[in-house]
Order: structure tokens, then sequence, then C-alpha cells
């Protein structure tokens, strides 16, 4: 993953043809246009959605995926920005989701307080243990971070003081939210929330890498003893971009509370940040869209996976075929490895390996 | 006095199966600096074999006497089978990117226990062990099970194993010069790569049988038991000081006592995060661990 990073896929060459590729270059315009007026749309997606675009099933099914979009488009600042492989990321995902969920229950503040509190929390967290683990390098501090989230997912399902709601998790109060955001009418709103989600995600990221410390920080992925050398202190620069992604994270936890309607457990254990890892490598490492992409698909194929796991045609099986198809995680699990082998640099890198493939064979 | 002894057996026992877990992981670590994410599938494999051939799907094995010898041996075979066959077809062709190779075992990681839970269902299988195991012995006024002391057996009979492996033999001549400075080694005409499969081989053959006596110990197999295990197993790693096997083995006794103490002391649940708490304070003071070696 040290390999030079060749141009994003969409970054737009001024070779001939340029009107067209002008043009090209607004097609995130258009995507979003789209993706916001997809709440009014009818269209059904027979195969790619149950119901129409427009119906809550499918709004809340892609308001999912943008979020997780967003979630592994975040994670990216660590692993593909900055080169740090962190396993803890989903604790600072829970800690936004359960605080804000416990600055409503138990401090019984208001929405918009309970929610900057929450975000907040998150990102002392993220502070807190950033600050210790980053004292490791390597992959010493992979296992730091998994050691970390470990103990808060220990700590949420084990449940001191009654505040997490153990194995049960904790629904948010209907009451205390505001009334748009409540209900399956109301599918929509929390659509375009996920959106802004996603949309502030992207500027965020796009931003901050490509800001001065976003260059340090692409120095540090390269080669860290380097950076030291110029006279920066690494150890600063990694804990901004922790702490940066923590807030982010929490933020999406923030969502994910909204959008689901409670605090669970499953976002606290280390098979949640293993799998933001997942989306990540599986889109593309470092790259502007991959890791959107990669969350897209991934929280798709997940959902369709779990549908087709129980559906009659795998039912009708043999055993051999049977017992694989129904797991999910299995198939994601394969999927990925395939991805790690066949497909460096992830789906964002696909279509220059084609062009290249193309070029060389002609 | 009765209850210190029967805890610290416990946690001796507990500590025992840590380091099974963890001298394979440290050892790989050292040499390859892949953490292999799939090691608690390993240790699932090696529980889930053992628990399938005790239950009387092998014949000759049985849940006692030399019929659950013959279980444990198939059990430990079937996990270093399955560690040779992760390290050729998994990790060896991503020789050249170590964190390519982590993602894949990731990846394994998630899908044998999945695979696991897809054949014998998620829920937890009870383990038959012999009656002779399942005693207890008076020990300063305790009655300490016995199979702690099988699990402690065990570890101390790996770690021996290991010493005089790496330290004896011409293999652990050029596994504990890989784990110093791979470069060299391989400047010097030797290819690390069989020593890779053979690290695999021995990890896995550790992990494994960490598997067969966890169901001992536990009493049951379950698909998740390997990844739990393997997150206490990093803590080892790391505190151990990465690469050292002697480091693991002192972490893995230190931790296991803490965690059993912590927990019987003060309320459950809060000894795993004693680990935890324990794990942060000696990075503050020792980043490179017990040890003192880093990756």
């Amino acid at each position: 993953m040290s390999t030079a990073t060749t141009p994003a896929p969409t970054s737009v060459s001024t070779a001939p043809g340029g009107d067209r590729n002008r043009l090209l270059r607004w097609w995130p315009a258009a995507v979003l246009v789209l993706l916001i007026v997809a709440p009014w749309s009818a269209l059904p997606l027979p195969g790619l959605l149950d119901g129409p675009v427009g119906s809550p099933g499918s709004l809340q099914l892609l308001a999912t995926c943008l979020l997780f979009g967003a979630l592994a488009t975040g994670y990216d600042l660590l692993l593909g920005r900055t080169g740090l492989l962190s396993f803890g990321h989903a604790l600072y995902f829970a800690a936004g989701s359960y605080a804000t969920n416990m600055f409503l229950l138990e401090a019984g503040l208001p929405f918009a307080a309970a929610a900057v509190l929450g975000v907040c929390s998150g990102a002392a967290l993220a502070l807190v243990l950033g600050s210790v683990s980053l004292r490791v390098t390597g992959i010493g501090f992979s296992m730091v971070t998994l050691a970390f989230a470990q103990a808060g997912s220990i700590l949420v399902s084990r449940d001191p003081g009654g505040f997490t709601g153990g194995e049960e998790g904790r629904a948010a109060p209907a009451e205390l939210l505001p009334s748009w955001l409540v209900g399956i009418d109301h599918t929509a709103n929390l659509y375009w929330i996920a959106l802004a989600y996603l949309v502030l995600t992207l500027a965020v990221v796009h931003r901050a890498v490509r800001s001065p410390t976003g260059r340090v920080w692409e120095g540090i992925k390269e080669n860290e003893r380097r950076v030291e050398v110029l006279g920066l202190k690494p150890y600063g620069f990694k804990l901004t971009a922790f702490v940066l992604a923590g807030a982010l994270a929490a933020a999406g936890g923030l969502v994910h509370l909204l959008l689901t309607g409670g605090s669970t457990p499953r976002t606290t254990t280390s098979d949640f940040t293993l799998s933001l890892l997942v989306m990540v490598v599986l889109g593309g490492t470092g790259t502007r869209w991959g890791p959107m992409v990669g969350g897209i698909l991934y929280t798709w194929a997940d959902h369709r996976l779990g549908d087709l796991a129980g559906s009659g045609a795998v039912a009708g099986l043999p055993a051999v075929l049977r017992v694989p198809l129904s797991q999910p995680l299995f198939l994601l699990g394969v999927l990925f490895v395939a991805v790690v082998h066949l497909l460096p640099g992830g789906l964002a890198r696909l279509p220059s390996r084609l062009r290249r493939t193309r070029e060389e064979n002609r | 006095m009765s209850t210190i002894v029967l805890l610290t057996m416990t946690g001796l026992g507990l500590g025992a199966l840590y380091f099974l877990v963890a001298s394979g992981l440290s050892l790989i670590f050292g040499l390859m600096d892949v953490l292999n994410f799939a090691h608690g599938a390993l240790l699932s494999i090696g529980a889930y074999g053992t628990w399938w051939a005790a239950s009387g799907r092998l014949p000759g094995a049985g849940p006692g006497g030399w019929g659950f010898a013959l279980a444990v041996l198939f059990g430990t075979a079937v996990g270093t089978l399955a560690a040779v066959v992760l390290e050729l077809a998994v990790v060896r062709p991503l020789y050249t990117r170590p964190r390519e190779q982590v993602l894949a075992t990731v990846g394994v990681g998630l899908a044998v226990p999945a695979l696991l839970s897809g054949i014998w269902g998620p829920d937890a299988r009870t383990f038959p062990g012999p009656e002779a195991l399942s005693g207890t012995f008076a020990l300063l006024g305790a009655d300490v099970p016995v199979d702690r002391l099988v699990l402690v057996a065990a570890a101390v009979a790996v770690l021996v194993a290991l010493r005089l492996f790496l330290g004896r033999t011409r293999h652990g001549l050029v596994v504990r010069a890989g784990v110093e400075d791979r470069a060299m080694v391989t400047a010097l005409g030797i290819d690390v790569r069989k020593a890779f499969t053979l690290v695999f081989a021995i990890g896995g053959c550790a992990a494994a049988l960490g598997g067969a006596l966890g169901g001992l110990y536990f009493g049951s197999v379950d698909p998740h038991q390997g990844t739990s295990l393997l997150i206490f197993a990093f803590v080892v790693v790391v505190t151990g000081g990465m690469g050292s096997v002697t480091g693991a083995a002192v972490a893995a006794v230190v931790i296991g006592l803490v965690q059993q103490f912590a927990n019987y002391y003060t309320a459950a649940g809060l000894g795993d995060l004693a680990v935890v708490v324990l794990l942060a304070a000696l990075l503050l003071v020792r980043p490179r661990g017990l040890t003192g070696r880093l990756a």
C-alpha cells in the first residue's frame, strides 16, 4: 500500500475531447441532484430494491448505504490517507450513538444539545484513546486500538449502571426527538440527513487531505521516518487525523441512532470495524470516491445477501452450497480475500487497470 | 486462602490458553510482520475438530481416555493443516505486501467463524471431555479443577518445545534470524518462505491445541470463541514485546492472573477492562512492551 498513488480515476485529463470531459467533471453534482430527488421517485428497481425508490423500506436501505459510504470515507482518513490501520473505529461510532442517546434519556437534554454533546464525547474519547494508542506504531497501534474497542464493547454489553441496555441495546426516546425525525412517514427526512452526512464527510475529508496537514499525513503514510527528518513530529499529525476521523464516526453514530431508532451493541463489536475495513479496501483505499462506493456496495450486498440466505432458492440447494450461501459474512469474507488478491487498489482503481490492460493488448 | 489458590490456578489456566494462541501469533508477527487475524479461526478449527472427533464421529476417538487424546491429536492436526493451507493459499501470494497479508487474514477471520456457524449452528456446543479431567484435586485446601493443570502443562510443554526448537535446531536458527532481520537472512541465500510456512504450521498447531483444550476449560465450543480469545492474545503479544516467545509467556501469565482476580474481587467483566487498562498503562511507561522489543 506504500506504492505511489496513481491519480484517482475520476480526475479529468486535459487530453483531447476536453468538452466532453468538462461536462463529465460535473457528474458528482448530477448524482447528488439525483440522490436529493430520489424520495419523490416511484421508480421501481427490481433486483436492486424491494419496492419503488421512494417507498420507506427502500429509503431506509438507501439511507443506510449512504451512512456507511460516509463512515467508510471517514475511516479511510486513517487507513488510506495517514496509513494508520485502526481496528477500533467502531468505538467512536458507537460512542456517538450511545452518548447522544444517554444525554437524551438520562440528562433529558433537548435533541440538538444532546447531539452536539454526543459528537463531542466521541471526539473526546478519540483524543484520549488516540493519544495512548499512537504511542505504538505499526501493527502494535492496530492491536491497541482493537483492545480499547474491545473494552468498550465489554463495557456496553455488561452495562454497569444501566446506561447502555446491555445486549438489548437502548431505544431512542421517540417523544424527546423532533417529530419530523420519527415514524415511517418521515423516512425521507432521515434519508436526507444521511445524505447530508455523506456530503459533509466527503467535503471534510476532501478539504483535510488537501490542507497542509493533509500533505503531512500523506508523508507519514509513505515514510514516517522521512517526516521526522524534516523536523515535523508525526505524533501530533496522526492524533489530528485520529480525532477528526473519530469525530466524523461519532456524527455517523448519531445518524445511525436516528435511522435505526436506537443504539445497538452490535455497533461496538470488532466485526463492525472489520466490516468498515472491508468496505474501504473493497472500494479502494486513499481514493476520493472508493471508500464511499465500497461502503454503499458492501451495505447493499450485506442486506441483499441476507435476503438471499433466507430465500427459497437457497433453501433448495444441496448442503455443500446451501451452508456457505446462507452465511453473508462468509461470502463477504471470501469476497474480501478475493479483492485483496485480485484487485489491488479496490474498485476505484479498476477503470484505470482495465484501460491499461486494453492498451497493453492493443 | 483456598479462594486465592483457586483464582491463581484459574488465572494460570487462562494464561496458558492465551500463551498457546499468542506464541504462534508472536512468531508469525516477528518473522513476517503479519498480524494473523485468522489465528482465532485456527483455534476455532482446532476446537471444532476435537469436538467433532470426541463426539464419536471419528473411529477410535471418543470422550474418554485414549479416545480423547486421539480427538485432541486430530483437532490439532486439522488446525495445523488449516494453517499451512492458509499460508500457502492466502498469505504467500501477497509475499511482498505485508499490509495486504494482514487484510487477507481479516477476510479469512470473518469467513471461517461464519462457515462454522453455518455448519454447526451459531450456538455453543457442549464439549465432551474425559471423566478424569472433569474432576478436581486438592491443593492447599482448594478444590482445583484438573483441566487447569492440563492447560498449564500443555502450555509449559509448548514453551519448552518452542525454546528447544528455536534454540537448538537449524530451522529454529533460521526462524530466529528471520525474526531479527529478514533481509539479512534472505541475503544469505536462505529461503525464508519455507520458514514462513513452518512458523505458520507451528503457530496453527499451538492455536489448535489451545482450541482443543479451551473447549475443556470452557466446557463448550462456539464459532466466536476464537475471535474473542484472539483479542486478548493480541494484548498479550503487545504487552510481551512483539516477536518474543518468552515475553508472550510472561505477559500471558500476568494477564490471565489480573483478569481472574479483577473479575472475582470487582464486578464480573471488569477484569477484561482491567487488562486493557493495564495495557494502556504499560504503553505509557514502556511503549515497547515488557521485553522492550518493537516491531
